[in-house]
């Protein structure tokens, strides 16, 4: 093969209910390296794709949040598997995008891809940790146990482009949530690439959906919308995030606010696992 | 025929005083707003005059507590909070004849219930909560779990004695400090609660209790030095709180309103779910956020049970609330009272077809009759809208999906009810359900233990159990 | 299966229920279910009424007048029996107008002299039989106690059924006993005790209240007093329920009999409560409401007495008997 042989550019689309459309808007934007040099252009997701991914990820509420903790864990690990087959793609993507050198690339890129088997392994034991049976003073068992909140849209990271993506994506859907993810605005591809990892793994469509472009014009259409149970604030530009907020309590849904500052290189605890789940005490007498 | 004759309990048991005050920085203090006068919604007169907070004292409550949990609660080892949470639940106890006398005459509710279920129960949440105080480390949230500090709590008018221990025990527990608002029409037991802490000797401004209206609340809310809001009360409201804290950074949790199915299947209990619906709307004048208002029923059985249903509902005894053989007592204002008869109007209009109960109803006083809307469709508003009141909507399914996809159709999700025998359709139904709470063969349960919150437009954030513990911690 | 005298008027539903073995069966297995802890939650809950003044006097009066006034005992004799009769047709000397008791119960033998002492009062006379406690014998031995006491002039009989047969679920058999002694009781009123203490479960209560209502029982009996537990007021809820369906199903007012255990005025109050609420004030009446007990008549009287003079009584101020 020659050296100088001409690759084949990739057209990096969203990621909606199993597909990969172009944003109805027909709009994309230039995708930059950490020097400027163009690296692709995005789709410039519009509040229509929003609304559509909002559908997507309604429809495939039922199915996810119905399979088994067991079989979301296995649908997990798999794509676990498949990120890691696609190992170098992203630590070119990221080193790109995030301007870090390949040995700091790697070490991000491996880092997000053990938080992914991390949550994987919390499918079936979220219930056993958060969950309890309650010793109620009378004839009646009671329990309690963590059911997913529904659709969380997720404003992901703008400068941690896979591993802040993965460290807010793998809780909501681990816990059998379905996601509508706005990718950092400028560091979009490795988020791309993600969603083509999912699209091959098992994960059905529309339980993870990828809007790329611009968050604060995305973001308030999903925090308004009343078929969203939560939103994940932690991408959100911060002149945005009161607005998205009061947005959110139009329907009450539960706001995972940005931490300042947040370093998704350390090790996680259950925060996020419980930021979208709903307690749910059930009660039945005991008797003869 | 048989008439039982009154059972009055006497009112000189409440100790009721001409005048209350508010309770701040260990002191009762006469606020600066304009004085309110609380009605006995039962006789629809003036109980007692009542100071209130203009927003100085609210932020000198917020002062107190904040240096409360600076220099003495904050820092005191949980086993020391637990004695001071353990004298409050005790001194309930021994004061819960009193309480329960004051709590029906300020509120309305049947003297049956203060004294059996309000009462006891606030001291179970103080004794529940006292367990915990030093023993956070064990909740989940790491070996030294942080309080937030001064919590902002606003409670409502059905349970003033109940809402106010489930808003303080928790807080108490995890060590932060409180400024309480109970409700406008209700703030009589939270303010012999304050005398239970000052006698219970808790430091000065741990606790501050305020009376006064939405504005009081809406101050306590949105005091820059509150580090967090619980509130419970109305949809709407929430939603302005949320509203309110929104790009604050202070921490809040929202226990809203409700419009639970209670689904009976054909194979159910017939006789314990009529008991089961009855308890379900019925209970406090069906002033109960979870109330299971909307009965949903399998069709091969919504005959006979609602024949069963009218027949039980027509031994509903209404009345003087101090009476203890009433089973419905007053309708706490008359204000609600409006919103009740605007609403089953609503439903007469939209063609639902009503059966009111025959029972007498006092000449005086606020009282609605036990009323069962049949022929409801999931389009009316008395199908959709929060009644507050002794009013239930019944709708009938034929499959359990249909069942299921009805009890769902809202934005409400608090709680569920679920009627069947078998046990897998139990579990079934209480899966499929959005809702916080699911009782399955029996309704309005609460215990300390077990965790209470909503879904969706019912808020967030849970009250009871280890779960209820995190509205509090800095986690 | 023996066809009931009262099958002729059943609607179709419930005659349909008595065509045969598995149809019984059928009918009785598929009753709505019982929810212990709700029975017995409802039940404590309406224990909770608090019944004063007029209220209260009106119910001791009532409750006197529904005493079955029961000696069952292996040494009972005749002058034992007389002194009963003595005390059921004045229960209060000093107050002549306290109601005389509804019956008194005793056991066969003892119905001769049981009538002699009534004769006139309008006080029924009720007898166990059918091999009264345990009910183990042959179906003649049970026929034939039960002539013998309706012979010997017993205007109720209160029979026992085969709790072994119903437990083995021989439902057949236990309707077949029951319609036949209900034959062999002619005009004397049948109770039917279902002796709850042994079947265990509330749906075994509803179950076995349905059989004996089917099989033409005037009155439902909870319990022989011979076992522990015997009359309990969440029993008496399911039982009284069962009246209650089967008048809105046929129209036919049947009576409920809680036996055993019942000894104070307090206790007798929570039952005409149930009564009162669950099944319905038409109830509230000897003919269809009665209390199987021997010691509970004494505190009625004394409560009464408390009643009427403002200070408590004692025990050496009503007959023991």
């Amino acid at each position: 093969m020659s050296e100088n042989r001409i690759a084949v550019a990739k057209t990096y689309k969203l990621y909606i209910g199993g597909a990969f459309p172009r944003s109805e808007s027909g709009r994309s934007y230039p995708v930059v390296d950490a020097k400027g040099a163009f690296l692709a252009n995005a789709a410039q997701g519009s509040r229509k794709d929003a609304r559509d991914a909002v559908a997507a990820a309604r429809k495939a509420f039922p199915g996810w949040s119905g399979a088994t903790a067991y079989n979301r864990g296995q649908v997990l690990f798999r794509v676990a598997e498949v990120l890691e087959g696609r190992r170098e793609q992203f630590i070119a993507e990221v080193a790109a995008c995030e301007g870090v050198a390949a040995k700091k690339a790697q070490s991000l890129v491996d880092a997000a891809i053990d938080r992914w088997v991390w949550y994987a392994g919390w499918t079936d034991k979220v219930a056993t940790v958060l969950g309890a049976s309650n010793p109620v003073a009378g004839p009646y068992f009671s329990f309690s146990v963590p059911e997913p909140t529904g659709v969380v849209a997720v404003l992901a990271p703008q400068q941690s482009s896979l591993l802040g993506l993965i460290s807010v994506v793998a809780p909501v859907i681990a816990t059998g949530n379905t996601a509508v993810v706005v990718t950092s605005q400028d560091r979009p591809l490795p988020a791309v690439t993600l969603a083509e990892v999912l699209a091959t793994s098992d994960l059905p469509g529309g339980v993870v959906n990828v809007l790329t472009g611009r968050t604060a014009e995305i973001a308030p259409w999903l925090a308004s919308h009343a078929d969203v149970n939560a939103v994940d604030l932690t991408g959100a530009p911060e002149s945005t995030r009161a607005d998205l907020e009061r947005a959110a309590a139009g329907t009450v849904k539960r706001v995972l606010r940005a931490r300042p500052a947040e370093d998704f290189t350390r090790e996680p605890d259950l925060a996020r696992l419980r930021a979208f789940v709903e307690m749910k005490t059930v009660w039945h007498p005991i008797g003869v | 025929m048989w008439e039982y004759a009154p059972a009055p309990e006497s009112r000189d048991i409440a100790n009721l005083k001409p005048n209350y005050r508010m309770f701040i920085d260990g002191q009762f203090v006469e606020g600066a707003g304009e004085p309110l006068k609380t009605v006995n919604p039962g006789t629809e007169e003036v109980l007692a005059e009542v100071s209130t907070a203009a927003p100085a004292d609210v932020d000198r409550a917020v002062k107190a507590a904040r240096r409360a949990y600076d220099r003495v609660w904050g820092r005191m080892p949980g086993s020391e909070r637990a004695k001071y949470i353990f004298r409050i639940a005790r001194l309930i106890q021994e004061r819960s004849r009193e309480l329960a006398v004051l709590e029906s005459l300020d509120n309305g509710k049947p003297i049956k219930e203060s004294r059996d279920v309000d009462v006891p129960t606030a001291a179970a949440h103080f004794f529940y909560h006292a367990g915990w105080a030093d023993k956070l480390a064990y909740a989940g949230h790491g070996p030294d779990p942080r309080p937030l500090g001064v919590a902002g709590q606003v409670i409502p008018w059905n349970f003033p004695l109940l809402m106010a221990a489930w808003k303080i025990a928790p807080a108490l527990a995890t060590g932060n400090t409180v400024v309480l608002k109970p409700a406008e029409t209700t703030p009589l037991t939270a303010l012999v609660l304050a005398e239970i802490i000052q006698q219970a000797d808790l430091p000065p401004g741990v606790v501050n209790i305020l009376a006064g209206a939405g504005d009081v609340g809406a101050a306590v809310v949105s005091h820059p030095d509150v580090d967090k809001v619980a509130f419970t009360g109305s949809t709407e409201v929430g939603k302005i709180i949320q509203r309110q804290l929104a790009g604050t950074g202070r921490r809040l949790s929202l226990e809203l309103g409700g419009k639970a199915a209670n689904i009976v299947f054909d194979d159910a209990p017939l006789d314990q779910a009529v008991e089961g619906i009855v308890n379900g709307i019925f209970f406090n004048q069906g002033h109960v956020c979870c109330a299971g208002s909307r009965l949903l029923v399998q069709e091969s059985v919504a005959e006979e049970l609602m024949e069963k249903l009218r027949v039980r509902v027509s031994t509903l005894r209404v009345g003087d609330p101090l009476d203890k053989n009433t089973d419905v007592g007053a309708i706490n204002s008359r204000e609600q009272l409006t919103r009740i008869q605007e609403l089953v109007e609503s439903g007469d209009a939209e063609g639902a077809e009503r059966w009111t109960s025959a029972c007498p109803l006092p000449d005086k006083g606020f009282y609605f009759a036990p009323t069962v809307f049949s022929n409801v469709s999931q389009a009316m508003r008395i199908a959709r809208e929060e009644i507050f009141g002794p009013v239930l909507s019944v709708l009938t399914f034929r499959t359990p999906d249909e069942a299921v996809a009805k009890a769902n159709n809202t934005p409400y999700g608090l709680s569920a009810g679920i009627w069947t025998e078998k046990g897998s359709r139990i579990l079934w139904a209480a899966q499929k359900m959005r809702a916080g709470v699911v009782w399955a063969n029996t309704f309005n349960r609460f215990d300390p233990t077990a965790p209470f919150g909503g879904y969706q437009e019912s808020g967030f954030g849970r009250e009871g159990g280890r779960t209820g513990l995190e509205a509090y911690l800095d986690v | 299966m023996a066809v009931p005298s009262t099958s002729p008027s059943l609607p179709p539903a419930l005659a349909d229920a008595v065509r045969d073995d598995a149809s019984l069966r059928r009918f009785l297995h598929g009753l709505p279910g019982v929810d212990q802890v709700g029975v017995e939650q409802r039940a404590a809950g309406l224990g909770t009424r608090s019944i004063k003044k007029a209220a209260k006097m009106w119910a001791i009066d009532t409750a006197i007048g529904m005493v079955d006034l029961t000696t069952l005992e292996g040494a009972d004799t005749r002058g034992k029996v007389r002194s009963l009769a003595a005390k059921a047709r004045r229960p209060d000397p000093d107050h002549p107008d306290v109601p005389q008791v509804a019956a008194i119960c005793v056991y066969p033998d003892m119905v001769a002299t049981a009538v002699e002492e009534l004769q006139g009062t309008g006080i029924d006379i009720a007898s166990v039989a059918t091999a009264f406690p345990s009910g183990r014998s042959s179906l003649k031995v049970k026929l034939e106690d039960t002539a013998y006491a309706v012979d010997a002039g017993a205007t109720e009989i209160d029979m026992v059924i085969d709790r072994g047969a119903f437990l083995s679920g021989r439902y057949g058999q236990v309707f077949d006993e029951i319609v036949q002694v209900k034959h062999a009781c002619g005009d004397a009123h049948l109770k039917v005790i279902l002796e709850t203490g042994e079947l265990a479960t509330y749906d075994n209560v509803r179950r076995a209240s349905w059989l004996g209502l089917l099989a033409g029982g005037d009155f439902i009996k909870t319990s022989t007093g011979k076992v522990s537990p015997a009359a309990t007021l969440p029993v008496t809820h399911v039982m009284l329920q069962a009246v209650r369906d089967w008048h809105t199903q046929t129209g036919e007012l049947r009576g409920v009999k809680p036996a055993g255990g019942i000894r104070t005025t307090k206790d007798a109050i929570k039952y005409l409560v149930a009564v009162h609420e669950v099944a319905g004030p038409e109830w509230l009446t000897p003919t269809l409401f009665r209390f199987g007990a021997s010691t509970l008549l004494n505190d009625l009287l004394m409560q009464r007495r408390t009643q009427l003079a403002g200070h408590y009584s004692g025990p050496d101020y009503v007959t023991v008997d």
